[in-house]
């Protein structure tokens, strides 16, 4: 049996088939039409059996005759199939960002969501990698390089920007305005990750997570090691194959 | 849309053009949250008549009431003693503020960071879009926020209004004050009215409304079974009726549907499967026609067995027990009965978290969901203790902080999903 899991977010569509170990993985542009490049990804693949999960998860799903799991379990389950011993997932995904803390079994025990605006999520960093005039892959390795530290009051994503630009008129380096807004960003984090309660070992997940400069941040403030998986952006997706795989209680 | 009803309207001084927007945007809203329910008890049937008229029926009667020299006052509170209007025959009318609709109208003056409740309620006097404001004498205010507060200094410069202060700790002192409140409100009433509050008539008023307490009760007794006879969607909807529906009448309709209930439990029917999740809300009050998180956590598979919160227990589960003979009695009865309200604008609260661990063991709940609106200052503060005295409890907890716009659907969606599957 072939169990795929997609990952309908709100910034990319990420696909993994699985069998008995990951069969293969990949990641599009969401676009406009979620549904339609979804069916572009599954198109040509084999499999038996489909999970969702993610933002779009309730559109797809049902027309693609998959069942549903929320981020949460998905992520939850990929990092802990990658990492046993993992305990606390957080993950900065393209519209949201999460903490999750696992039981001993692996299951969700306590979960932080920011997702009412843009603040601490990818989109803030690609917005401001635009203010900046930097590509978003960038926009980590010039935090990297900052040599001193200013600090950003606004998580705003739009006061964040009117602030940067106040910077930049002010004729602070892009470098060091790159720190701050990463500084903002990992803080927090850290504040939601307080909520659920720290516990070894870390898994940085999400798009956000190829940001060396936030993960290099998040081990400073949470004061241990954060493990980035090699593929990071397919955690949830892979959580979802696995998922089909052992079947949804209740569903 | 009947002509009598648009008549009535004009009378009312409605502005007409998006008074009509706000009724056929609630046609659709109600066949998708309530008329699309399956197994619905008939019982509901009546609901769904007064909403389906929910600016004709009622307003009529009301608008009938004040054609003869009665007077009908309009509360925003659990903590204004309707006993007391009813027994100066008056009419007394919670208003809804539950809609997005009257918000952008309340934001051209009240601050944007203000509870959608408080805006939403301004908005619907200052836009002219609620007959049952239109149509009130009086408005009845209390100090349980400082938002409400000032914004009632602000309505009063567009409608009648009278507040109430409600002490914010349960002293004795707290308690002399708030019944020398009370004594004021009858005096206030008894001038609006131009009749007398008696041991009579405050006797019969005092019998009624704890007849409707008394069906509420039953009927909230009723959820905690399993299967559940009725979803949460409905009960709630119940509730927030209550709140303008004759009280008689009420509860007579209140106890017929509990009356369908219970042969429904004896069959062992249910409205939702035995192991559907079981959640009781809590928090900020749930007014008419805000039914979004009801119904997306019903939309999710699970079903709302209770609702901790100004438009759930706290508006019934205490009765007036009136001791003694005579007005003074019964009014310090009438004091002691809301003084027992564990609304967030108390300091101490320690009541209210007893009342939610209590109520998750009798309603057998799998889990809470506390709902606070956004800028809710005590409510969302107070979740703080809650939180922590259900991880005490080992009762699973999800905060959800909203409003009344649609734009966060998604959002919240993702959490109760997530909840559920983790509960």
């Amino acid at each position: 049996m072939i169990y795929a899991g997609l990952d309908a977010g709100s910034r990319t569509i990420k696909l993994v088939t699985f069998d008995s170990a990951v069969r293969e993985a990949a990641v599009t542009e969401t676009g406009v039409s979620s549904l339609q490049r979804c069916r572009e990804l599954l198109s040509g693949k084999e499999y038996d059996k489909l999970v969702v999960t993610g933002y779009g998860r309730h559109l797809v799903a049902p027309v693609l005759q998959g069942e549903v799991i929320s981020e949460i379990t998905a992520f939850a389950v990929g990092a802990r199939y990658l990492f046993p011993e993992c305990h606390l997932i957080i993950d900065i995904g393209g519209q949201d960002s999460k903490v999750i803390l696992l039981s001993e079994k692996g299951t969700v025990q306590k979960f932080e969501m920011n997702d009412r605006c843009a603040a601490g999520t990818g989109k803030f960093l690609e917005v401001m990698a635009d203010t900046l005039e930097v590509d978003i892959s960038e926009i980590g390795n010039l935090a990297l390089s900052a040599l001193k530290s200013i600090r950003i009051n606004s998580l705003c994503t739009v006061f964040a920007e009117s602030e940067v630009v106040s910077l930049i008129a002010r004729g602070e380096k892009s470098n060091d305005i790159a720190l701050a807004l990463h500084e903002a960003i990992a803080s927090r984090i850290g504040t939601m990750v307080k909520r659920v309660g720290i516990k070894e070992k870390i898994v940085f997940a999400g798009g956000g997570s190829y940001n060396k400069c936030l993960g290099k941040l998040l081990e400073d403030k949470l004061e241990r090691n954060v493990i980035v998986p090699d593929a990071p952006q397919t955690v949830g997706a892979l959580g979802a194959a696995l998922m089909a795989k052992r079947g949804i209680k209740g569903k | 849309m009947t002509n009598d009803n648009v008549q009535m309207w004009e009378k009312l001084d409605i502005d007409m053009k998006p008074h009509a927007m706000l009724m056929t945007a609630l046609g659709p809203m109600y066949q998708e949250i309530y008329l699309a329910q399956e197994n619905r008890p008939e019982g509901m049937g009546f609901y769904d008549m007064v909403v389906g008229d929910i600016h004709g029926i009622r307003v009529r009667e009301l608008h009938e009431h004040s054609k003869t020299g009665g007077k009908v006052v309009a509360t925003y509170c659990v903590f204004v003693p309707e006993e007391i209007v009813w027994a100066a025959g008056g009419i007394p009318v919670g208003l809804c503020a539950g809609t997005q609709f009257s918000i952008p109208i309340a934001e051209s003056v009240l601050p944007r960071n203000t509870c959608a409740l408080i805006k939403s309620s301004f908005g619907f006097k200052l836009g002219r879009i609620c007959p049952y404001v239109q149509v009130s004498d009086l408005i009845v205010g209390e100090t349980t926020c400082d938002g409400k507060k000032k914004m009632f200094e602000i309505l009063g410069l567009h409608h009648q209004v009278y507040v109430m202060e409600v002490p914010n700790k349960k002293t004795p002192a707290s308690r002399q004050l708030w019944l020398d409140e009370v004594n004021d409100f009858k005096d206030v009433i008894e001038d609006l009215t131009g009749n007398k509050v008696t041991a009579e008539n405050l006797k019969e008023a005092i019998d009624n409304v704890n007849r409707r307490r008394q069906a509420l009760k039953r009927l909230y007794h009723l959820r905690k079974v399993r299967p559940v006879p009725i979803s949460g969607k409905d009960a709630l909807l119940v509730t927030q009726v209550s709140f303008y529906d004759d009280v008689k009448r009420n509860t007579e309709m209140i106890n017929k549907l509990c009356d369908e209930l219970d042969q429904r439990v004896k069959a062992g029917g249910g409205v939702a499967p035995a192991d559907a999740k079981r959640i009781l809300v809590s928090g900020s009050p749930i007014a008419i026609p805000n039914w979004k998180l009801h119904h997306i956590i019903e939309s999710a598979g699970a079903v709302v067995v209770g609702e901790e919160s100004c438009t759930g227990t706290r508006f019934f589960s205490d009765l007036v027990e009136s001791s003694g003979d005579g007005l003074d009695a019964q009014i310090k009865a009438i004091a002691d009965r809301y003084m027992n309200i564990h609304c967030a604008c108390f300091t101490p609260n320690e009541e209210r978290l007893d009342d939610i661990v209590r109520m998750a063991k009798e309603y057998q709940v799998d889990g809470v969901v506390h709902y606070h609106l956004q800028f809710c200052h005590t409510y969302a503060t107070e979740a703080v203790q809650v939180e922590k005295r259900l991880e005490e409890e080992g009762i699973p907890l999800l905060r959800i902080e909203t409003d009344y716009g649609d734009e966060d659907t998604g959002q919240i969606k993702n959490r109760v999903d997530a909840f559920l599957e983790m509960i």
